[in-house]
């Protein structure tokens, strides 16, 4: 697992998959979870090989999560916010029921 | 690249390695024809990597027929296609025949395609045509899970359409091309045809070409080698956009003309048609009025993100129609010419490439004559 190098930000507290993780305000969420838990953040829509971020800058898309509600929104991009709610991005996003 | 100044000799030549090409050599070395694909590289339009997918048939042979016939025919043909392509080649093209629906926004759109469809059904002199007209509600029950936009009022529906994955339709063909013996040869742009005997010389990039017979699917480039051979086809580029969203699972059962969803959960939003010359750049106001009406036609998708986005130049004859036309002035020398290049593969496999190897000229082909807009212009 990954260790945060320093931590004198203020703590933002979020949650994945509804578990409660101490973020630090500034980071993204795909840091945040990666300092969290060393498991894959999604698996891939066809084979459902797991993945993880990679690139962190917003170009490899390995990322993908699904940030309050949002399916598919790329983790590295997305700054952590007070109550933010992070779930894995397990297969493809399902469009059933929504609008 | 070094230039081969070897000659070689062929059956039938082919030039055009897109998806008319390769369909008819499939049908010409099954027959035991010695066959070449003489191809260009990726520095040229390509258009046949920028289908669509649709193995279509409501909506297509306004004016002819024949081309309704050989629409359903090819259609029909195609399970077997696609059976005998992953059979031999190991690749899955993807083809599924589940029926296609055009989704109508408003009683304008519904009384336009009533009145189109119409036409399209006595022109037939009242032989059985498969498109039925589908109300809102019988729209809902085939599409179980989608909440349609409110100003869908209906749907034309078709059991014989279907669809297929256009990228490995193209590459299951040319694997297939070369598994019967065919001979595939890239950055042989023909310059010259020449006749040499009972033969004609082609004179390529890469050295000269024999052959006897010379079958010309070269898309646009018809335009170029045609009029010299006595094949002065008028045909245009036609500019189509094509936007593909992320994966997601399974929701559309079937093909709706402008969406479809692959079988990896991408859903591919279609199909302009502008008149842009050979500029085959994406522009944005279009992909925009194709995305507004997918979020008008189904809420839902305007969640998704788009993935990638691309425009492509359809082949396309005054009538919308294919072109089936042996020179008179070049006997042995063809040129098919369609924008239709996915929907008819299977019926170029089986059934044209007979009317290259000298089969009785199916009879079809009376009507698929390019002599017909000579005389639109004598008239």
């Amino acid at each position: 697992m990954l260790k945060r190098r320093h931590s004198d930000s203020e703590v933002v507290a979020i949650t994945v998959d509804g578990v409660a993780v101490e973020a630090r305000a500034g980071e993204s969420v795909a840091a945040a979870v990666l300092v969290s838990s060393s498991e894959a953040t999604r698996t891939t829509p066809v084979s459902e090989s797991p993945r993880a971020p990679y690139c962190m800058m917003g170009v490899c898309f390995e990322c993908l999560m699904e940030i309050d509600g949002v399916a598919n929104r790329q983790a590295c991009m997305v700054q952590v916010a007070p109550g933010m709610r992070i779930q894995r991005q397990l297969g493809a996003r399902d469009l059933r029921g929504a609008e | 690249m070094p230039i081969s100044t070897a000659h070689k000799n062929y059956d039938v030549a082919v030039i055009g390695g897109g998806m008319i090409g390769p369909a008819l050599a499939i049908g010409l070395a099954e027959r035991g024809m010695k066959v070449c694909i003489l191809d260009e590289g990726d520095d040229v339009l390509r258009v046949a990597r920028g289908n669509f997918g649709l193995v279509w048939f409501q909506g297509k042979g306004f004016g002819m027929p024949r081309y309704v016939e050989w629409s359903r025919r090819s259609a029909k043909l195609y399970p077997s296609f696609a059976a005998e392509l992953k059979e031999n080649t190991g690749v899955d093209i993807g083809h599924a025949n589940p029926g296609g629906l055009e989704l109508l926004l408003g009683d304008e759109e519904l009384a336009h395609r009533r009145h189109f469809i119409g036409q399209i059904y006595q022109q037939g002199g009242g032989n059985e045509y498969e498109v039925e007209f589908l109300d809102r509600k019988q729209t809902e029950s085939m599409l179980p899970g989608i909440r349609l936009g409110d100003e869908v009022v209906g749907a034309s529906y078709s059991p014989i359409d279907g669809h297929v994955n256009p990228l490995f339709l193209l590459r299951a063909m040319h694997t297939r091309f070369q598994q019967l013996g065919g001979t595939y040869l890239p950055h042989h742009r023909v310059s010259g045809v020449v006749k040499n005997g009972q033969a004609y010389d082609l004179q390529t990039a890469a050295g000269t070409v024999s052959a006897p017979k010379v079958v010309i699917a070269a898309g646009h480039g018809l335009r170029e080698l045609g009029p010299p051979l006595g094949l002065n086809i008028p045909i245009r580029p036609q500019r189509g956009h094509i936007l593909v969203t992320e994966r997601t699972q399974q929701i559309l059962p079937m093909p709706m003309s402008a969406f479809r969803q692959t079988r990896e959960g991408s859903i591919m939003l279609g199909v302009s048609a502008e008149e842009a010359g050979y500029n085959d750049m994406v522009d944005t106001a279009t992909i925009a009025k194709i995305a507004q009406r997918a979020g008008r036609i189904i809420p839902a998708l305007r969640n998704l993100n788009i993935v990638r986005t691309w425009a492509a130049l359809r082949v396309l004859t005054p009538d919308k129609c294919p072109v089936y036309q042996e020179s008179q002035s070049h006997p042995g020398i063809y040129a098919v010419a369609s924008h239709s290049g996915v929907t008819l593969a299977a019926v170029n496999a089986k059934v044209a490439s007979g009317w290259i190897a000298d089969d009785p000229a199916p009879e079809e082909f009376e009507a698929f004559s390019s002599e017909r807009f000579n005389a639109q212009k004598t008239a």
